[in-house]
């Protein structure tokens, strides 16, 4: 009798305690879920009252107009047309070297103080406001390397931003993949360059690619840096194309035009007296945050799409 | 898997050159551009509007491309000095050791009125008790001596109330400071820094309408798209005078002093003259701007100042009429004439 009446206190106990610890559950994850929304209501407000507010200039115009003193008539040819371009020197400056160094701090570097002190860097440029590489572009791009202020410099500005972004994910990437992938590869007799190049890349690309749309997100929204490089607010046409219809059918001459971007032309229009500029200001907001998310969307898909073909 | 990986590089691949390709169909035309075609301008974020609309007539007339930026008066002379910009725009004259950067680069500039701006002192609507500053009460309430000591309104006039003073102005790169702080100071840069300073002049207008206390300045322009938001106060220039408020009138008659300027362009003597683009530009500034100044909301210059600068722009003499010093209340004609 005492036994099984101590078992039943014991038991009550038991449950009281339990029930303590589902409570504790369920507000911790009214916190959580308190600060996820903190965080998503400002977003979608912010979005909600730009797209209000810029409703009246969402037209095809908006996207094919030079900018204009009539509000009505402004676009955003040249500033779309110059971050684009823009992105396309980042993209070619920052991924390759990105990755190339974040494999071979991961696959090749030897593990002693100097890789510690590298890595160490890394993580910590990750952090620089973005200003400061701004700084570094206008001594060592704009006069010191004689760029001027042109697309190339903001291009590589920008790739410099996203390195450590890029860097950091792939080796990310590369550390999520089991090491029995790669002892495989080497019983069969796979040299390392083709353990990495065949495998390890292979699985790790989809992370690699998250990473790379990620750093290209938040490069594209870069106003601070792009404005100490001297981007210019008033172009009214496009930088020489960079395909031509002679041999050998790409120039570079783009590459040294000045240029506007999406956030300058935002920047120039918010600061302007006219209030009929900040509804035009307001929809370029809208625009870069569609574009930010679409970037981002698409990194989820492509993950998404390619982890779905590996199956180990 | 590895033929899994591939399509998708493809993919990707033929993305961006679909995206590129949609960019330069348009451009396809230019693909030849001299960087001598391009007319480079920089400077006053003042003066902007003005050459933003004649710069926009300019290439729809003429099919020369022209770029502005903004760089503000004082980053716009250091670019104009070092030979980067055939054009600068300032809201002040250029000053002494902007001249000597020029100099020492070898650079002639020929100094050209376009407009004039009316600095405004703007108060909160809701504040009733300031009919009118003398510039003696402005320099009592901006001078460096009143940092931190002038804190409420009636340390500045005895007559007003004894609540406390929040002060918005220019930030301390732009013409507009400069020239405010040698009106009313008496020093060009001597100012107190204790207020709330911004280049975004729409951030001051914010500042002054939300707050009683508030009093600021900027450019004319600014008042008049929000003048239902803040409050222009009227000048007296010398005691006894009469209070005038900024408008067109008391701007082009030479009643609202000392606050009225000039805006100017700082044209390249060489780029005038070896650049058939830029002489052709300036041709078109001058014979555009009174209509397009008054389009832009600033003051034109009356029609025999006009013809004044114009005159030294067929003229091509070199140098300022200022000696290197912001001067208050000048006359452009015989600005011009001191020009040898």
């Amino acid at each position: 009798m005492t036994t099984q009446a101590s078992v039943l206190a014991n038991l009550a106990e038991v449950r009281a305690m339990i029930r303590k610890h589902k409570r504790n559950d369920f507000i911790f994850s009214i916190i959580g879920l308190l600060a996820l929304m903190l965080g998503l209501l400002t977003l979608f407000t912010l979005f909600i009252d730009l797209v209000a507010t810029g409703y009246p200039r969402f037209s095809l115009d908006f996207l094919t107009n030079y900018p204009s003193r009539k509000a009505a008539h402004a676009g955003l040819l040249s500033a779309w047309v110059g971050s684009l371009l823009v992105m396309l020197v980042t993209f070619i400056s920052a991924v390759p070297m990105g990755v190339a160094a974040g494999v071979y701090l991961e696959e090749y570097a030897p593990k002693n103080w100097f890789s510690d002190l590298i890595e160490i860097n890394v993580t910590n440029l990750a952090g620089v406001p973005s200003i400061v590489y701004g700084l570094l572009a206008l001594g060592l791009f704009v006069y010191g390397l004689g760029f001027g202020e042109s697309i190339l410099t903001a291009g590589l500005t920008l790739g410099l931003l996203i390195l450590p972004i890029v860097i950091v994910n792939t080796r990310e990437s590369i550390r999520g993949i089991p090491i029995a992938i790669r002892e495989a590869a080497y019983a069969v007799g796979a040299t390392k360059w083709q353990v990495v190049f065949h495998h390890v890349l292979h699985y790790a690309s989809g992370g690699i690619l998250t990473g790379v749309i990620i750093g290209m997100a938040r490069a594209i929204g870069e106003t601070a840096p792009i404005i100490t490089i001297g981007a210019l607010t008033f172009i009214a046409f496009l930088p020489p194309s960079p395909v031509s219809d002679v041999a050998p059918f790409i120039n570079v001459e783009w590459l040294s035009s000045g240029f506007t971007v999406l956030p300058i032309q935002m920047f120039n229009w918010l600061s302007r007296p006219d209030h009929a500029f900040h509804i035009n200001a307001a929809a370029t907001g809208a625009l870069i945050i569609v574009v930010t998310l679409l970037m981002n969307a698409t990194a989820i898909w492509l993950r998404y799409r390619i982890r779905k073909n590996i199956k180990w | 898997m590895q033929s899994q990986f591939v399509p998708h590089q493809i993919l990707k691949a033929a993305g961006v050159a679909a995206l590129v390709a949609t960019a330069f169909s348009i451009s396809h035309a230019d693909a030849a551009a001299n960087k001598n075609d391009i007319i480079r301008i920089d400077g006053s974020s003042t003066v902007y509007p003005i050459t933003e609309a004649v710069a926009e007539e300019f290439q729809k007339a003429k099919r020369i491309k022209v770029t502005v930026g903004i760089s503000g008066t004082g980053g716009g002379f250091k670019k104009f000095c070092r030979g980067e910009t055939d054009i600068s725009e300032a809201s002040r004259p250029i000053l002494a050791k902007e001249m000597e950067a020029c100099k020492a680069a070898g650079i002639e500039f020929i100094e050209l009125p376009v407009a004039y701006d009316a600095l405004t002192v703007v108060i909160n609507p809701k504040n009733t008790f300031i009919k009118s500053f003398t510039v003696e009460e402005l320099k009592k309430l901006w001078e460096p001596e009143a940092q931190g000591t002038i804190k409420t309104w009636k340390q500045v006039n005895p007559s007003w109330p004894d609540t406390p003073v929040k002060l918005f102005g220019a930030g301390s790169d732009s013409g507009t400071f400069d020239y405010f702080t040698e009106a009313i100071v008496g020093k060009a840069k001597s100012s107190r820094g204790d207020f709330t300073a911004s280049e975004d002049d729409n951030v001051l207008v914010q500042g002054v309408a939300s707050d009683i206390a508030a009093t600021g300045y900027f450019g004319y322009a600014y008042y008049e798209e929000n003048s239902s938001r803040v409050k222009a106060v009227p000048i007296v220039a010398k005691a006894g005078a009469p209070g005038v408020l900024p408008s067109r009138e008391t701007v082009m008659n030479g009643t609202y002093q000392p606050l009225s300027r000039p805006l100017f362009i700082y044209v390249s003597a060489n780029a005038a003259k070896s650049n058939p683009n830029v002489k052709a530009f300036i041709d078109f500034y001058l014979a555009n701007s009174k209509e397009l100044v008054e389009e832009v909301k600033y003051v034109a210059l009356p029609a025999n100042e006009y013809a004044a600068v114009n005159d030294h722009w067929k003229s091509q003499k070199v140098g300022t009429g200022f000696n290197g010093e912001p001067e208050v209340g000048v006359k452009i004609t015989d600005l011009l004439k001191r020009i040898k």
